[in-house]
């Protein structure tokens, strides 16, 4: 009995099940999100904080997405290393590079949100250092597969250094988590201390976000396979043009 | 045990006889210090405010310097190949390397940084603290780094990529620190927990970092 990530572990059974399941998901991200902006826009105003409160319900979601990203990448990095699984290095490419927008989706719109309310773009708060942390993080994995020529190399190290920052992550959450004057987490287990007026247009946002990850991940991959697949196919053109390979049929 | 000691005495014989590698390291340290007055102005009362957090900080940059000399020589010239086919488990060489990379960078530069302190008007009391703090916390630096020094030995850029990879590892170990001194400079009672966290960190990343290290330096050989 194969596991359900051993299945996916075929490129050619993932292919088409991500071709069945992308333009799904690409089509609930739409609703979702076109349904929960105008939630948010209907929703009433926030008595200190008017519109710009309206930032939250891209600001929450893209912070949320930024850590899931990271958590996508440390357990693709580990399925690399431990079980050596096909799809965990495309997989991790992917998540990085969609984590790192969310990231930086989640400092802009931040930002722009601290500049009416704290008078200032940035101030040296826990989370916010925390998520620019983050950020650099990504960048590094970023970097250091570029900066890798062998292919195979480059996935292996990075995987390694995925490993490495979910490990060391907690105690830079924990470091810098001395005193913060950041808004308390907007949703938590239990009771929510957020009205459901503004509550309903939050979670639909963060569903719609949900499933826009989903499907820029999966295309991610998709377009990763191709490139793979298209690298392979001209390797072997290049050999049979040199006489070194048969030509395949 | 013999061949683990044996490693680090080559390491410790190999950084005294090239002599380089230190003196760069005090220099950019010394240079970077003298620096930061000169564009912040001479206000002695803003620089001893935060003489702690700059000799930290400028610490970090000038041992970055050397930690992607830690094992690219050893790489080049074929004798990591021999190290891992030898006795020693490639975890016990990257624990050799670190500690003599710690006893060769870290300590020279803590030894360094209350003359640096001189400089910025470090009150005189924070001497003890802040070199207590730096022999702390320079271990952690030397271990987490020796995981971008295996990381970066066959990347184009190295010397910039591990700037880019380390400093959000060493985040931890500034903040606390930075945070010890200046518990200990304003009296706050919140100087040993700050300590205490800042020793764990090292003890932590003493046995965690080479392992890390040593998966990496096993791919690059590959």
């Amino acid at each position: 009995m194969q596991t359900f990530t051993q299945r996916l572990a075929n490129p050619t059974r993932f292919m088409e099940l991500s071709a069945r399941l992308l333009p799904w998901m690409a089509f609930l991200a739409c609703v979702l999100i076109a349904v929960g902006l105008v939630m948010a826009f209907t929703a009433p105003l926030d008595y200190q904080q008017g519109h710009a409160a309206k930032i939250m319900y891209v600001h929450v979601p893209a912070a949320w997405l930024s850590m899931l990203a990271y958590a996508m990448v440390a357990a693709s990095s580990f399925g690399l290393l431990v079980f050596r699984h096909p799809l965990a290095d495309v997989s991790a490419k992917s998540a990085a590079l969609i984590g790192v927008v969310f990231t930086f989706v989640c400092l802009v719109t931040g930002s722009l949100w601290g500049k009416p309310m704290w008078g200032a773009f940035w101030s040296w708060d826990p989370r916010l250092t925390a998520e620019l942390v983050l950020f650099f993080l990504y960048l590094g994995l970023i970097a250091l597969r570029s900066s890798v020529e062998d292919e195979a190399l480059a996935a292996n190290l990075t995987a390694v250094l995925g490993i490495v920052g979910i490990v060391i992550l907690p105690v830079i959450h924990y470091s810098v988590y001395w005193n913060s004057i950041h808004q308390p987490p907007s949703l938590s287990f239990g009771w929510p201390k957020i009205h459901p007026s503004l509550l309903w247009p939050l979670v639909t946002m963060t569903a719609g976000m949900q499933a826009l990850f989903v499907a820029l991940y999966l295309k991610a991959m998709r377009n990763e396979i191709l490139r793979r697949r298209v690298k392979a196919l001209r390797l072997t053109e290049v050999q049979v043009a040199a006489g070194l390979a048969e030509p395949a049929e | 045990m013999k061949a683990f000691w044996h490693l680090v005495g080559r390491d410790l014989l190999l950084a005294w006889r090239e002599g380089g590698a230190i003196g760069v390291a005090l220099g950019f340290y010394l240079v970077v210090v003298t620096m930061l007055p000169l564009g912040l102005g001479p206000d002695l009362n803003l620089l001893s405010r935060i003489a702690p957090g700059l000799l930290w900080v400028a610490l970090l940059l000038a041992t970055l310097l050397s930690l992607g000399r830690l094992f690219e020589m050893d790489f080049e010239d074929g004798s990591l190949e021999v190290l891992a086919t030898g006795p020693l488990p490639l975890e016990a060489v990257a624990v050799a390397k670190s500690l003599a990379h710690w006893l060769t960078t870290g300590i020279p530069l803590t030894v360094m940084a209350p003359v640096l302190g001189l400089l910025l008007n470090l009150p005189l009391e924070a001497y003890g603290v802040l070199v207590g703090t730096m022999l702390a916390g320079t271990p952690a630096v030397s271990f987490i780094g020796a995981i971008g020094g295996a990381l970066t030995l066959r990347a184009r850029r190295g010397g910039v990529l591990i700037a880019l990879l380390m400093l959000p590892l060493f985040v931890p170990t500034l903040q606390f620190g930075i945070e010890a001194v200046s518990a200990a400079l304003t009296g706050s009672g919140g100087f040993m927990p700050a300590f205490l966290i800042l020793v764990a960190i090292s003890l932590a990343s003493v046995v965690l970092a080479p392992l890390a290290a040593a998966v990496a330096l096993r791919f690059q050989l590959q």
